[in-house]
């Protein structure tokens, strides 16, 4: 329908609408996450929650300790090798259609503590991700921020055709390798269906300029 | 408390054993007490009994890894240069073997004294890492202890409940030595800078890119 | 109960230990689940509601925050220390900076000495709230507490914020010193805050302290005797609660804690009652601390100026200091060979070590208790794993 139509419908108290804007709507408004913290940033997340920031108002306030609840998943903090196989495991377990807030430095690229020897650089080496916020910690406002853009994303989803969300595309995966517990490392170090090492020229990077090529 | 005098108590007090005092030059003036290892159960124990010490709060334990140096020495050894025997110099390295090292911080909460610093090290860093255990004396120990075995190799003798603690445990690696290689997963970094930086080239020149 | 959400959660029948029909339940709590504040597991083995067996299992926040230190230089570990207890990074600042000190032989100006009291003791005041609010949002009264607590918590949080520049990683001190000196209107500011508390702790107390519910999940529950506190170690408030008088900062006085005029509270039968019961006189304690600390701070410089912050090189040498942060006894050691860098740094956990005894205080108790009893102990993971 036109656009100009439906605003001037509008106006006169005709609310006209389609079924893809009526179910992204309902999708967007009521994202439920996992409560599930990891470290730092989990502690920014509860702030989030309460009294003063108040997510209630963007209807994803019902955090749900199982992961069979809940549709968002916000990694909060470090994810550890020990760790990440759980991490996985739990977005695994999340019904379709899912999502991911990859909340912080550490869950981005392993951020203060990238040198570790037991951390994992990014989340997104293995599941993929929808929002990244940057920050040590990110404060409240910029995970309601990474909110309000999850809940643009979800609106503007076309329902049919090559660009429809994972969960309506029955070739689409919607589990991921678990990563093992190997003798040096974890087996596979990454999932190369979801992540590949983007083409960055290194060399430049140290003199302070931009490193794509 | 003067570790002195404490020194020459344990010695009257438990015969045969051998201590000796590691000085510290630091500002901070906490010297420490090495001991052997047949006698440190005892040692710990008359330090936690003993009426006018009672050091009942082991505060702190922990690992140090000291790998071996390279030492170089001069040395003349006789050789038979042109029929003649001659003295000759010649420079000799050789490998120490190196050890890893626990410490121990002990306070007393009865008598609000402290610290007293023990030590006791191993032989070397690859075959002879067994330490007694002090978990008998001060429960204190146990997990700290579980960690040092996890990241530094030392074999408590006496632990009640020796596993990994903070890695899994299929990991082969003692990851907080000195000599540990991390497994390369520097691919990509954004913004490399310093060490970071270092690591993320290397790797590059390593695989080509992937 | 809320065990069997988490999602990591799997089940195992063992015939009972009495030889009865019963059989024994295992199950492994975490790392994913709600009550454990972060990622922390514990395999348990339940004989119907009681706990017969409960193992602790580390290490899924281990990010090897010493082995990284070593790599740092002095300065450079600063900002690590901020999230080890990442509720209290004021306090964590100190703990290291007080090591640094001792290890290096710096003198730490007056007043700087007196921020460091104000802010450590602020720090105390928002963990414990906090604390009190997780304790009960554990134990089912899901928000109210908790929002009470979070509320004043970020009062203290924006007077961080325009301190520090941060609200949780405050990266606030330095050797010889503190960071940076309080803007305009801060003291007032830090004065209305500390003096509105009181009201607050009453409010609290009125809300929970007589509470029938919180009573009975409470008194006798998760008894830890003194023996076994000190003989394991324990620090901070879980130790006084069992009735230890062991207060480092009446204990060592580091900085200028003579000064000032406390009291240490004290418990008796060493439950998770008298565990809360403590924090909250504590707070108390906290705030005529700071009553005190704000009236007297002297003006003067916040740094010492014979101390170079960047290329410190401390002589070889080693030290170990330790404060009384809001956890228990946060220490640090240090060896120095003499480079830019430490060759060992280590950080005495406080929340490793008072978690030790966990299975002691669950066992014989049914397995809802388990969360009360995690919630009374106040550990963060990562100070636990480093
Ligand atoms: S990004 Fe910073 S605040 Fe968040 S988990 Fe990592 S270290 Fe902690």
């Amino acid at each position: 329908m036109d656009e100009k139509l439906k605003v001037e419908l509008g106006k006169q108290g005709i609310f006209t609408t389609t079924l893809q804007e009526l179910y992204n709507w309902g999708r967007k408004n009521s994202l439920w996450p996992l409560n599930f913290g990891l470290a730092c940033c989990a502690i920014e997340m509860i702030a989030t929650t309460m009294a003063r920031y108040d997510l209630a108002r963007f209807g994803a306030e019902v955090f749900r300790p199982s992961p069979r609840q809940a549709d968002l998943m916000i990694v909060a903090g470090t994810i550890t090798k020990k760790m990440a196989p759980q991490v996985v495991r739990l977005y695994n377990q999340m019904a379709e259609p899912k999502y991911v807030i990859s909340m912080g430095a550490c869950a981005i690229s392993g951020g203060p503590f990238k040198q570790g020897y037991n951390v994992l650089k990014g989340i997104d080496r293995y599941i993929p991700v929808d929002v990244h916020i940057p920050g040590c910690p990110p404060r409240p406002e910029a995970l309601i921020d990474a909110f309000i853009t999850l809940q643009k994303q979800i609106d503007e989803q076309q329902l049919t055709g090559i660009g429809r969300p994972r969960h309506l595309d029955p070739d689409a995966p919607s589990e991921f390798i678990v990563p093992q517990f190997g003798a040096h490392d974890l087996e596979p170090p990454q999932n190369p269906d979801v992540w590949h090492p983007p083409l960055v020229n290194i060399s430049l990077a140290g003199k302070n300029e931009s490193g794509n090529d | 408390m003067n570790l002195e005098t404490i020194k020459s108590e344990i010695e009257a007090n438990v015969p045969g054993c051998r201590l000796e005092i590691v000085p510290n030059n630091s500002p901070s003036g906490q010297h420490s007490l090495l001991i052997d290892h047949e006698h440190a159960l005892f040692v710990a124990s008359f330090l936690r009994d003993a009426a006018h010490l009672r050091f009942d709060y082991c505060s702190n334990v922990t690992g140090i890894d000291w790998p071996g140096k390279e030492i170089t020495e001069k040395v003349k050894i006789k050789k038979i240069l042109d029929g003649v025997e001659q003295e000759v110099e010649e420079i000799q390295k050789t490998q120490s073997a190196g050890h890893l090292e626990a410490v121990y911080h002990l306070y007393s909460m009865e008598k609000k004294h402290g610290p007293v610093i023990l030590r006791m090290r191993t032989e070397d860093r690859a075959v002879r890492i067994h330490l007694p255990s002090l978990t008998p004396i001060w429960r204190s120990a146990e997990f700290q202890e579980r960690e040092i075995f996890d990241l530094y190799g030392i074999v408590f003798d006496g632990h009640p409940d020796l596993r990994r603690i903070l890695m899994w445990d299929g990991f082969e690696d003692h990851p907080m030595r000195r000599d540990y290689v991390e497994p390369d997963d520097y691919e990509y970094e954004p913004t490399p800078h310093d060490a970071v930086l270092q690591k993320a080239k290397q790797h590059l020149n390593e695989t080509g890119g992937r | 109960m809320s065990a069997t959400t988490a999602a990591t959660a799997h089940f195992t029948l063992k015939p009972s230990t009495d030889g009865g029909e019963g059989q024994l339940l295992e199950v492994s709590m975490g790392p994913q689940h709600p009550s454990t504040h972060g990622v922390f597991r514990m395999d348990v083995a339940l004989d119907g509601e009681r706990v017969v067996k409960l193992k602790p299992v580390f290490g899924y926040l281990h990010r090897n925050h010493e082995k990284i230190a070593e790599t740092e230089t002095y300065l450079g570990s600063m900002p690590y220390t901020d999230r080890l207890d990442y509720l209290c990074s004021i306090t964590n600042n100190w703990a290291y900076a007080l090591a640094v000190e001792k290890l290096a032989g710096i003198q730490v100006p007056e007043r700087a000495e007196y921020l460091r009291v104000i802010t450590g003791e602020l720090t105390r005041l928002q963990n414990h709230t906090s604390v009190i609010g997780f304790l009960l949002q554990d134990m089912g009264a899901s928000g109210t507490p908790l929002m009470y607590a979070f509320r004043e918590r970020e009062k203290v949080l924006d007077l961080f914020e325009s301190l520090t520049g941060s609200r949780m990683m405050c990266n606030y001190m330095r050797f010889g010193g503190c960071r940076a000196d309080m803007p305009a209107g801060w003291l007032q500011q830090a004065q209305k805050v500390v003096e509105a508390f009181p009201r607050f702790l009453d409010e609290f107390e009125r809300l929970l302290s007589g509470n029938e519910i919180l009573m009975a999940r409470t008194q006798g529950v998760g008894v830890l005797s003194k023996e076994l506190a000190v003989d394991a170690g324990i620090t901070g408030p879980m130790l006084r609660g069992s009735g230890v008088n062991y207060d480092i900062r009446k204990v060592d006085k580091y900085g200028i804690y003579e000064r000032f005029s406390f009291k240490v509270p004290l418990g008796e039968h060493g439950d998770v009652y008298d565990r809360y019961m403590v924090r909250l006189l504590e707070m108390r304690e906290s705030v005529k601390i700071l009553q005190q600390a704000i009236r007297d701070i002297p003006p003067g410089p916040i740094m010492d100026a014979k101390t170079k912050i960047r290329g410190f090189r401390p002589k070889a040498g080693e030290a170990y200091g330790r404060t009384e942060s809001p956890k228990g006894e946060l220490g640090f050691y240090l060896i120095s060979d003499g480079s830019p860098n430490p060759y060992r740094y280590r950080v005495r956990p406080p929340s490793l070590i008072n978690l030790t005894v966990l299975e002691d205080m669950c066992l014989g108790q049914n397995v809802a208790d388990i969360v009360v009893i995690l919630g009374s102990i106040d550990f963060i993971l990562g100070e636990v794993d480093r």
